[in-house]
């Protein structure tokens, strides 16, 4: 990581002793201080995803581990067996096709739906004045103290054919008989965008208050009104925030396994249940991890598309 | 004042019958409990270039973001051009505000920043072009017209606030402290160019500043405000020379403070006998006042003359100390100390390189000033 460019050394707090061991064997401060995130994401990352990509390279068998070795020594031959047999079979099972398309769905339409509830929200919350705007923030906040999974349980609550939202709308007079909700994919959308609705709000919120309000004041002095102030300054300036929160509303909805198990119904088809079904279900290893890594591949094309656009808004916007 | 009557064609407000171009009646502005602007009436004509001068907290911006529409009134009323303007929204206004942040479109280019307030008013997009091109070229930026805000310096995106604001050819442009962000140089040099955009446009403007130098150089009258309320407004000239309160004499240049109590009163003159200056001051203008009343005279450090040997026909001679001199170039000022304990502030020019017998410290030296260097100051 040490670049003969910074021929500067970097000193130690604690002392020239240990800068003297750690020059020794060719370390410098700043080397040291990469390297902890790098060992990090070699171990916890790269190596796990490793393992994975060996085992979608193996082939299903029943044993334990449930997959066979790619490689075997035989009588001082390496045999190397690569099985691309997984990745052809989410091919040819329309299934997996489905269901990925499906989960794009689901995570893009929940995403739309996070922005336009979100953008209002964290919009009033930077405009409002400074006192109340970290209690309507701390509001934000408030519902990751308590578990996630009784949060969705408590949907359950709401959505069910004698629950909350029926109650009320029977009692009200509104409705006759009671609406199906839970098990449907609209009760997944509603899991989805409470759940990820923060993460929208926080990046969205952090970008919109940092508006100048005098870009708001000379549009207005230039006759623009409101709702062309909002189109032409706030809306162009808002897009990293737009795109920061919407990639983290959209990148874990799209592998969400929780939500569509406990709201959704038997037609909710979400990759993530899939991979779950492969793994447990079937015990088919080899298959579940051809499934991830696929799934990581839809998932890293258009984060790498977004992450450019979002590089070049902000060099604009500097 | 004696040119007071010629020209008065240049000089609409000292005719008694021109309309004012923008009428501010008895405005009052209150944030909660806080009087911002308190009761300011205040009439400007049209192609004036008016500075609003104060110091911060003074209510000169505010006023300034009530004729603009960012600000409501409290009470009064402002008329610009005879329309009564309450109610009207700052995007209905004819009138431009160039910002003192400038508040340039981060994301527009130099061109699209400018052009902006042009689309707003659905003009064909060949005359829109024209007119961006037009006031470039005027501010200097032709080769910067692609630019983004964050590519220009200082001084440029001052010329591009400027020009965005001009472009819409407004009835009034409102300028919040357009120079409070350039050095000093850059700034000299500005306020030339803005009197010549002025003059060449014929627009009305409306400048606050807090930096009286700025305010004398660019303004056909000044407005001098001090919590909230206007104390004086005039002409430079009339403002330096014939300060009306000890803020305004204080506030426009330095001045020295004599206090005391009338002790002869003329029509011609008045004798003043100050304690602080341990002698009596003579100031060759009648003032209306009783005798025996407290007042003070202003004189400003520059109409002090220095020697060493005592004058013979001044009227009014003072005898101290040199404490303190500081070389500023052209100018020399010195600090002397008065008998009475009184410290008393003198420029002179630097008119030949080395004084042979130059004024040096701990020198015994006289002060002397003419009857009409002095003026008496009541509040």
């Amino acid at each position: 990581m040490s670049s003969p460019a910074t021929p500067r050394k970097t000193k130690l707090p604690f002392g020239s002793f240990l800068e003297r061991i750690l020059s020794k064997l060719g370390l410098r401060g700043r080397t040291l201080v990469i390297a902890i995130p790098t060992l990090w994401l070699f171990v916890f990352f790269l190596v796990p995803f490793l393992v994975v990509a060996k085992i979608s390279l193996s082939e299903a068998m029943i044993a334990r581990p449930p997959y066979s070795s790619i490689w075997n020594w035989d009588d001082g031959v390496l045999n190397l067996t690569l099985n691309f047999g997984n990745y052809l079979f989410l091919l040819e099972d329309t299934l997996y096709f489905a269901a990925y398309m499906e989960s794009v769905k689901i995570a893009f339409v929940s995403t739309v739906f996070a922005l336009l509830i979100g953008f209002p929200m964290a919009y009033t919350i930077a405009r409002s004045p400074d006192s109340r705007r970290n209690i309507l923030l701390m509001l934000v906040i408030l519902p990751f103290w308590t578990s996630f999974l009784l949060r969705v349980y408590a949907w359950i609550g709401f959505l069910k054919t004698n629950g909350l939202i029926n109650a009320f709308l029977l009692a009200t007079g509104i409705i006759d008989e009671p609406l199906i909700m839970l098990q449907t994919d609209f009760a997944v959308y509603v899991g989805i965008v409470y759940t990820y609705l923060p993460f929208m709000i926080l990046p969205l919120y952090a970008n919109l208050v940092k508006l100048d309000d005098a870009l708001l004041e000379a549009a207005s002095d230039l006759g623009a009104k409101p709702a062309m102030t909002f189109l032409t300054v706030t809306l162009p300036l808002a897009v990293p925030g737009i795109i920061a929160g919407s990639m983290l509303v959209f990148i874990p909805a799209i592998g969400e396994f929780v939500i569509p198990a406990l709201l959704g119904g038997p037609d909710t088809l979400m990759i993530g249940s899939v991979l779950w079904n492969e793994f447990f279900s079937n015990r088919d290893w080899p298959v579940a991890s051809a499934v991830a890594l696929v799934m990581l591949a839809v998932l890293v094309v258009p984060i790498m598309i977004l992450r450019k656009a979002q590089a070049a808004s902000e060099g604009a916007s500097q | 004042m004696s040119e007071t009557q010629t020209n008065i064609a240049a000089r609409p407000w000292a005719d008694k019958d021109a309309t004012p171009f923008i009428r501010i009646k008895n405005v009052t502005k209150k944030f909660g409990e806080f009087v911002a602007v308190e009761n300011v009436s205040l009439d400007i004509y049209r192609g004036e270039l008016f500075c609003l001068l104060g110091g911060s907290g003074s209510g000169k911006s505010t006023l300034l973001r009530m004729m603009s529409g960012f600000e409501t009134l409290t009470s009064g009323s402002i008329e610009i051009d005879g329309q009564d303007m309450a109610g009207v929204a700052p995007y209905d206004r004819q009138t431009n505000m160039m910002f003192q942040s400038y508040a340039l479109f981060p994301h527009m280019s130099v061109e699209k920043n400018i052009a902006y307030g042009l689309k707003r008013e659905r003009i064909a997009k060949a005359e829109i072009k024209q007119r961006v091109e037009e006031i470039i070229s005027m501010v200097q930026l032709d080769q910067f017209a692609t630019r983004m805000p964050h590519q220009l310096s200082g001084g440029q995106r001052q010329r591009v606030a400027l020009a965005r604001a001009l472009v819409k050819k407004p009835k009034l442009l409102l300028l919040d402290e357009p120079m409070g962000a350039l050095d000093k140089k850059l700034r000299e040099e500005t306020q030339f160019e803005l009197i010549n955009i002025q003059e060449s446009l014929g627009v009305t403007f409306v400048v606050v500043t807090h930096d009286q130098e700025e305010a004398m150089t660019l303004s056909t009258r000044i407005g001098v405000m001090t919590d909230g309320e206007i104390v004086q407004v005039g002409e430079p000239r009339e403002i330096y020379e014939y300060p009306r309160s000890r803020f305004v004499a204080d506030f426009i240049g330095s001045v020295n403070m004599f206090e005391g109590q009338v002790k002869e009163d003329a029509d011609d003159h008045v004798i003043i006998s100050s304690p602080d200056a341990g002698a009596d001051i003579y100031v060759a203008h009648g003032v209306s006042c009783t005798l025996g009343q407290k007042i003070a005279v202003a004189v400003r450090p520059e109409k002090i003359q220095l020697s060493k040997a005592r004058p013979n026909n001044a009227r009014n001679i003072l005898k101290g100390k040199v404490d303190e001199i500081a070389y500023l170039g052209n100018l020399s000022v010195y600090q002397l100390l008065l008998e009475t304990g009184k410290r008393v502030r003198v420029t002179q020019s630097n008119l030949s390189r080395v004084g042979d017998d130059a004024i040096t410290y701990e020198d015994e030296v006289f002060m002397s000033w003419s009857g009409g260097a002095g003026v008496v100051l009541q509040s």
